[in-house]
């Protein structure tokens, strides 16, 4: 096809025309926030935000704050993967926060210790025969009961045909409701060594990175990724190609929850307890890490990497703001802003796109 | 094998009261291209939507490839072998165009994978240059999302499904209506083709220019019934209006309408 670029009927081939990766865009918006935080910096703290600007020469990078940049949204990003994939189906997935909520104390029950310094447990929430377990059943268990959540998010979207705002708003009071039943408000504490090694130091963000890898591959190379945007673009057309529409929601839906399940369980992990408080509003900056990151709530559009930079995005201001030493209230205003912004800016270019075919 | 690819027998349907479709009596041989022509209400898309199970038929019979059929749905259809091009397109916006034409049946590797089978994005795009080369469409970049596009090449990504599947029967619906000049010479171009091609059509369509230039025959449907069946040669523009406006009614086809 050397003649790829002429067409019949005078069509040809309009560079403007051609796409330009959402994600640089996003990644630009990353650079440009870590610009202006070094300027501020630079200008009111003497110091610099990233860049190791003491007296040692052996870094670059003041890689302590790298660390907690990344650490302090792994987490909440975990969850973000999940939920990219339910908001690139044109859905969206309130309940993630709470199911972490739940999950958390029902998985930490299975994780706890016998002995507390001699003495029984004093937060064991069930009989001898559950304590001391191997550190295998808590996490089957985290990940099954987030999977079940999801599952019967997906039930509700995909059969019963109930809004997945509205679904998944259930899902949030319903998990809510769950965590503070499940041991009448107490906190489960005392987990096992070995549960306790799945959330120490660098994990949580070993975790995150790897599924992000893993969810990046599926997105682009596999029928079920493929699936997944062609619903959400399009889901008269993609059940007109063949695709069974409700089975392959479900599918999205059991995901996003199995990715709360194993939040829950790494959240604990690293805190050494559960409370039914946990996961509180964690949906909202999910679904934040996302949308900055160019996932269009319409569906059809996003990326794993750009919730990634979303998720990175977040923590550079959250750093940020505390490396300025300003108020926590400012960067929620800011957060608020860029949120929007984002949004605003998708529409913009969509809109541009639009007009240009 | 026989010659005859589609055949409709006594196909009907009737809305509650409204008989929208009344005994059609249809043949298309192998090969053909047929116009389907007609006034705004006569029967022409309820005729397309009975054949390729949009819609169930009141009664009636269709044969197609020899074998008396009842689609389901229009998937049903598409995997007997005919494609359909709606006028309202089925395409996925985000997608790119091999994706598109490979939706719901994509080529895969590691099938044992289930969902997550790894897609063959190497052998989709050759058997999309293959296809697109067949039918002589010509898209810039075939990496390209639908959103990117134009009106007619969205139609050509549409239409272009037909060859990479090699579908034995292809409908459309008005494939034209929505299309600037140009656009609409590039869909007929296609269109010829896939006459060269030997693939069977029936063409829906307003336009009497577009009729004359691409097919071998001529069905006229008035008021849910079918009131003529002309051969190109045997007719004109005037004939036709006489016929879609009700002035004449086909000798063999008297008391009909």
């Amino acid at each position: 096809m050397s003649d790829a670029s002429e067409g019949t009927g005078g069509l040809t081939f309009d560079k403007s025309k051609r796409s330009w990766p959402n994600e640089l865009n996003v990644f630009g918006a990353l650079i440009l926030i870590i610009v202006i935080f070094e300027i501020l910096g630079a200008i009111f703290m003497q110091q610099s935000l990233l860049f190791d600007t003491r007296d040692r020469f052996d870094s670059i990078f003041n890689e302590a704050r790298l660390r907690i940049i990344i650490i302090q949204v792994a987490i909440i990003g975990i969850l973000a993967l999940g939920v990219t994939q339910v908001i690139i189906t044109a859905g969206i997935d309130l309940s993630s926060g709470s199911v972490v909520g739940a999950t958390a104390m029902i998985a930490m029950s299975f994780a706890q210790v016998a002995e507390v310094n001699g003495a029984m447990n004093p937060k064991a929430i069930f009989g001898p025969s559950f304590l001391d377990l191997p550190v295998v059943i808590p996490v089957i268990v985290g990940l099954a009961v987030g999977t079940l959540a999801g599952f019967i998010n997906g039930l509700l979207v995909a059969y019963a045909r109930i809004p997945p705002f509205i679904a998944t708003l259930g899902m949030m009071l319903f998990a809510r409701g769950v965590a503070q039943w499940w041991s009448l408000g107490n906190p489960v504490s005392f987990p096992t060594e070995g549960y306790a090694k799945i959330g120490a130091g660098m994990m949580p963000v070993i975790i995150f990175l790897s599924l992000a890898v893993l969810f990046h591959f599926i997105m682009n190379y596999t029928v079920y990724g493929k699936h997944t945007y062609a619903i959400g673009s399009n889901e008269a057309a993609a059940r007109m190609s063949g695709i069974n529409v409700p089975r392959h929601l479900m599918l999205v839906y059991m995901i996003a929850g199995g990715l709360a399940g194993l939040a829950a369980v790494i959240l604990t992990s690293k805190n050494l307890t559960a409370q039914s408080g946990m996961g509180l509003s964690y949906e909202l900056e999910a679904i934040a890490m996302a949308v900055i990151g160019g996932v269009s709530l319409f569906g059809g559009r996003g990326s794993i990497i750009g919730t990634v930079i979303g998720a990175l995005i977040i923590g550079v201001i959250t750093s940020g703001f505390t490396f300025l030493r300003l108020g926590a209230f400012y960067q929620e205003m800011v957060l608020g802003m860029i949120i929007v912004g984002a949004v605003a800016l998708d529409q913009w270019q969509q809109q541009r796109a639009a007009a240009r075919a | 094998m026989s010659d005859i690819i589609l055949e409709t027998k006594g196909l009907t349907k009737h809305y509650g009261g409204v008989h929208a479709l009344e005994d059609a009596d249809f043949q298309l041989q192998r090969g053909e291209h047929v116009a389907i022509m007609g006034d705004n209400g006569a029967g022409k898309s309820t005729f397309v939507r009975q054949i390729t199970g949009v819609e169930q038929r009141t009664r009636g019979e269709v044969i197609f490839d020899g074998q008396p059929v009842s689609f389901a749905g229009p998937l049903d259809a598409r995997e007997a072998g005919i494609e359909t091009v709606f006028q309202t397109l089925a395409l996925a916006d985000d997608l790119n165009v091999p994706d598109n034409l490979f939706l719901g049946r994509e080529k895969t590797k590691f099938d044992w994978l289930g969902p997550f089978r790894l897609l063959d994005y190497k052998a989709m795009r050759e058997d999309t240059m293959a296809g697109l080369v067949k039918t002589g469409v010509k898209i810039p970049n075939i990496k390209n999302t639908i959103a990117n596009m134009s009106g007619g090449q969205r139609q050509c990504v549409a239409i272009a499904r037909t060859a990479t599947f090699a579908s034995k029967l292809t409908i459309m619906d008005e494939p034209t209506a929505a299309l600037g000049v140009q656009e609409t010479a590039q869909v007929e171009n296609i269109i010829r083709t896939l006459k060269s091609q030997g693939e069977s059509l029936i063409l829906v369509s307003h336009n009497m220019r577009q009729v004359f230039d691409l097919v071998d025959r001529i069905i006229v449907f008035r008021r849910g019934r079918i009131v003529a069946n002309l051969n190109k040669e045997d007719t004109d523009g005037n004939d036709v209006v006489s016929y879609i406006t009700g002035a004449k009614t086909g000798a063999e086809y008297e008391g009909a309408a």
